[in-house]
């Protein structure tokens, strides 16, 4: 394979990556870690690090977007990815110490059940509770579905179990790559009361600052290779832009269906290479 | 009756996604750029299949100083032009962040001032923590 038939092949998975990623409110990190290690042979520290790189250019490039719009949540963004951040410098140091082999079945099985939980019958949102600390912060949001035409106004619950996932999510990002929006989505849409459309959003919208602290470190380690993280990083950037065109127009129901299938491939894939 | 326009003052959401859409973009003219001179220049990509595995393989750790940086982008080094629309695409989140601090700071909203300093503070914290690693 010369140079540029690498760059073209990277280019194009990645481009895929980005559009799906935007789509549901994941970093695209999910499927582009799997083709460069497991096609095109790149290693697993290159292949995060260019990942990472490509998780804020998707994030932020759709969070732009979300963010003009008024779907995102912006104050309650802002608070978990305290969370998130803390969360991902962890990562990122762990990745140095530890073996992610356990980490990899870890997580088949976390994205096994969330597959699970956002497949059952409609109304297994858990019920909502008095939330002092959401209330204190102003929390609770709305904003204008284009395609139900009217506004959806909605309070939040659970902040204390929001900052819980969200610090997971941020050492999934650190030491995997990933945005982590496969584990705050359920979450802030089943536990904490978003609309899923203002979900994807508002994790766009934390993940960009939480990768870029992920990144920060990978990159002073002298991780990110120019020639790998190039052809990613713009490949999900103009995905993602095609997908936050779409976003808008899309109904629910599809961007969960799309939401599940990315969910269970990832699940199966990070199973099988935590076994081998 | 005269009524008096007043124009309205841009908000933060419009403010942030301009940060956003702005750094995205320039870092994406940057990355283009300079993957275009690493094909096209002598000393760059290459055109032959050893180049792939030397570019790619687990000997590339990535030069990192600042001269390093700033010799190659004056010298349209197309890695070094790279490696600046990269950290350009890292920063983006962290001006986005700042520009937060600043709107809340307006607003006399003390915890989401502090809140948003917290975030800038682990930041700061990556790159020590990087260059320790």
């Amino acid at each position: 394979m010369t140079p540029l038939t690498f760059t073209l092949i990277v280019w194009g998975i990645s481009y895929a990556a980005g559009l799906l990623g935007s789509l549901v409110g994941v970093g695209g990190g999910i499927i582009v870690v799997p083709a460069l290690t497991l096609l095109l042979g790149v290693s697993i520290q290159k292949a995060i690090a260019a990942s990472i790189i490509s998780v804020i250019a998707t994030s932020s490039g759709a969070a732009s977007s979300y963010v003009s719009e008024r779907i995102t949540n912006m104050r309650l963004g802002m608070v978990l990815e305290v969370a998130t951040v803390a969360g991902a410098l962890t990562g990122a140091y762990l990745a140095t110490v530890v073996s992610g082999r356990w980490l990899f079945v870890t997580f088949a099985l976390v994205l096994g059940y969330t597959v699970w939980s956002m497949l059952r019958p409609r109304g297994s949102r858990i019920e909502a509770v008095p939330d002092p600390l959401a209330d204190r912060l102003r929390l609770h949001g709305s904003y204008v579905d284009r395609s139900l035409g009217q506004r959806v106004d909605y309070r939040v619950s659970r902040t204390k179990l929001g900052l819980a996932v969200s610090y997971v999510a941020g050492v999934a990002s650190g030491l995997l790559g990933i945005g982590g929006g496969v584990l705050k989505v359920p979450v802030m849409n089943l536990a904490m009361g978003l609309p899923i459309k203002a979900c994807t959003a508002t994790s766009n919208f934390m993940i960009g600052v939480t990768a870029a602290t992920s990144a920060a470190v990978y990159f002073m380690r002298g991780e990110v290779l120019p020639f790998i993280a190039a052809p990613v990083a713009v490949g999900v950037l103009l995905g993602a832009r095609s997908g936050a065109r779409l976003m808008g127009g899309l109904k629910s129901r599809y961007i969960r269906m799309i939401f599940v299938a990315v969910l269970a491939v990832s699940a199966a894939q990070m199973l099988l290479k935590g076994l081998r | 009756m005269r009524v008096r326009l007043q124009r309205k003052p841009a908000q933060t959401e419009d403010t942030i996604s301009s940060v956003l859409r702005i750094g995205v973009s320039t870092s994406l003219v940057l990355i283009t750029a300079g993957t275009a001179l690493s094909f096209l220049r002598p000393g760059g990509y290459g055109w032959d299949r050893a180049d792939t595995g030397r570019l790619s393989g687990p000997g590339g750790t990535f030069p990192r100083s600042l001269s390093w940086l700033a010799h190659g982008v004056i010298h349209l080094d197309g890695q070094a032009v790279i490696v600046l629309g990269l950290i350009l695409l890292i920063a983006t989140p962290v001006i986005r962040v700042a520009v937060s601090t600043a709107a809340f700071h307006r607003e006399r909203d003390r915890a989401f001032v502090a809140i948003t300093l917290t975030v800038l503070a682990l930041l700061a914290l990556s790159l020590v923590l990087g260059k320790a690693g």
